[in-house]
């Protein structure tokens, strides 16, 4: 019987796989297909204090081996979520963490706020990381000083699990990641989407109605791999990997790259009961090869006498 | 509306008809009872063996043979996911999400019915006429193409009603567009259901508000997951943005902002 247990700095999940702000809906939408207590947890749509319409139509394009989304945050307000979808989904059989968003720090401590006050959710996912917002989101988590800024803030009001999702438009995550570590941060989930853009060649036009948006799919597992890996290298608190994972093997790879647990994002639009497949998979991944628990995975890469064979930041090459 | 359970399941392919260069009719058996289907409703195809095609492709519900137990989907030949679909050899097992979305209304016993589509968007009006005719009510097709071979299963269609036909070039029936046809003026209906090119919608749907018809039409908004989860797939309505995989496809025409 291999131990799935991980315990996430104070976070108890019954296995790695958690599902991906904004891949997951609320959990409901789902229902139909898995049975939520088979996983670790999930983290809910993004929230902000006030309700928010999102980006015009089209807000998604298909790309080689993954999408770009530009949904810009679409949710009817943390007010909203308490009165309304809180109560139905408190219920649910395994942990749920809101993802929260905000334009200003005082609308990220506000809501983070709110929440703290809900006896259900043990967590949240401090999102400074949103491409797809004009205010606010990604302009937090691409410095040092600004993410610092709104983590400390966060953390002052924020008694529960305190998760910081991580961009990956920056120069070096892990500066971040440090950051984020010293303003009080639980752990921190990492990468969020890359910005990216698909052009519609016959009409001469963008594909979607922001002309950029945020890729993801299988075809960023190698960038969020790295990420994570160079990342746990830089911090001791936990790190929730995420970015492209599709099956048991690139959950593992995760793992071994340094992840304590991972999320499935994207891939739950393919197979929307891919996630307990994961956690299976995993498990029997151990099992072929003698791990009596699968936090013996976490950071279990060998190494030894392999140098990373390009520079790790531009710092570096320099 | 109410909610249908939806499943994940492998149909296999018993026939695939191509019916012009650009459509393919293709049949899937089930050896269990498939599960509950109205019409309007669709399903999320997973496209096996083809590189550039990541996501499902959601495709309406043609019509559902209950008696053989097979689902037909009508499906156009667009990129490289419905090309490799359309090219799955008979007996070969296809992935698909049933059924998902809202449906069509059910027409009042006092309604006189049309149905307008135009192109693959005749697609969900087979299974809806059959079921509106099986409801004891006259059915009146109305549906449009550029040119002859481009109108589709016409021999289904009239199993289930009357059909007329517009093409642009004349090459069968009145020259034109749906909403030009002079059945529109030698009948009165009291309810319009359409599905097809959205110019074409929102012509009826001009139509069918200036004459205070009730009419309900069918979005093929781009969607990425099909179940409410990843919000890519917004219609921008009277209620805001709003999923066209679960609010919808099928909206009534008050609702939308067009």
């Amino acid at each position: 019987m291999v131990d799935q247990n991980i315990d996430l700095n104070g976070l108890k999940l019954r296995n790695p796989v958690m599902t991906a702000s904004g891949t997951f809906g609320f959990g409901e939408e789902f229902a139909d297909f898995i049975d939520l207590a088979r996983i670790g947890g999930i983290v809910v749509k993004g929230t902000t204090l006030r309700h928010r319409e999102g980006n015009p139509y089209p807000r998604m394009a298909e790309t080689p081996m993954g999408m770009l989304n530009a949904v810009g945050l679409q949710n009817k307000g943390v007010h909203y979520f308490v009165d309304n979808i809180y109560p139905r989904i408190m219920n649910f059989d395994t942990n749920i963490l809101v993802n929260v968003s905000g334009s200003t720090v005082k609308d990220y401590v506000e809501t983070a706020e709110i929440i703290n006050g809900l006896s259900h959710i043990p967590g949240i996912e401090l999102n400074i990381s949103c491409p797809n917002v004009k205010e606010g989101g990604m302009a937090f988590g691409t410095t040092a000083i600004g993410a610092a800024r709104v983590v400390e803030a966060v953390r002052k009001v924020y008694k529960k699990h305190l998760m910081v999702k991580l961009s990956p438009n920056v120069t070096d995550i892990t500066e971040i990641a440090r950051a984020v570590e010293a303003s009080g941060a639980d752990s921190v989930s990492m990468i969020n989407t890359l910005l990216g853009m698909a052009i519609n060649a016959e009409k001469r036009k963008p594909e979607l109605s922001t002309v950029t948006g945020g890729l993801s799919g299988a075809c960023v597992k190698p960038i969020a791999l790295r990420m994570v890996w160079q990342t746990s290298k830089a911090i001791q608190i936990p790190i929730v990997g995420l970015g492209g994972i599709s099956n048991a093997t690139d959950a593992v790879e995760f793992l071994l790259a340094g992840a304590s647990a991972i999320q499935v994002g994207t891939a739950n639009f393919i197979d929307p009961a891919i996630t307990p497949k994961i956690a299976d998979g995993v498990v029997e991944y151990c099992e072929r090869h003698g791990f009596s628990s699968v936090r013996d995975l976490i950071g279990a890469l060998e190494t030894v006498e392999q140098q990373p064979s390009a520079c790790l930041t531009d710092q570096e090459c320099s | 509306m109410q909610n249908f359970k939806s499943f994940i399941l492998d149909l296999e392919l018993v026939e695939t008809q191509a019916l012009n260069a650009q459509y393919v009719l293709m049949k899937f058996h089930h050896e269990l009872p498939l599960p509950a289907m109205q019409p309007g409703q669709f399903i999320q195809v997973r496209v096996d063996g083809s590189p550039n095609t990541y996501l499902r492709r959601p495709i309406s519900i043609n019509f559902v043979d209950s008696e053989k137990n097979l689902l037909w989907l009508l499906i156009q030949l667009v990129g490289d996911g419905t090309k490799t679909l359309a090219e799955t050899p008979v007996g070969k097992n296809v992935n698909m999400i049933i059924p998902l979305g809202n449906h069509f209304s059910k027409p009042e016993p006092s309604d006189k019915v049309l149905l307008i589509g135009g192109g693959v968007g005749v697609a969900p009006l087979l299974m809806l006429g059959k079921e509106i005719n099986d409801q004891g009510l006259d059915v009146t097709f109305l549906l449009g193409a550029r040119s002859a071979k481009d109108l589709l299963e016409l021999d289904e269609f009239a199993k289930y009603g009357d059909v007329y036909t517009t093409t642009e070039d004349a090459s069968t029936g009145e020259k034109g567009f749906v909403t030009q046809h002079s059945i529109l003026n030698e009948k009165a209906f009291t309810k319009i259901y359409s599905c097809g090119p959205k110019p074409m919608m929102q012509a009826v749907a001009r139509y069918a508000s200036q004459k205070n018809i009730e009419c309900e039409v069918s979005l093929e908004n781009s969607m990425a997951c099909g179940i409410g989860a990843c919000l890519c797939c917004v219609e921008d309505t009277v209620d805001g943005h709003v999923c066209t995989c679960t609010t919808g496809p099928v909206f009534n025409i008050k609702k939308l902002k067009w």
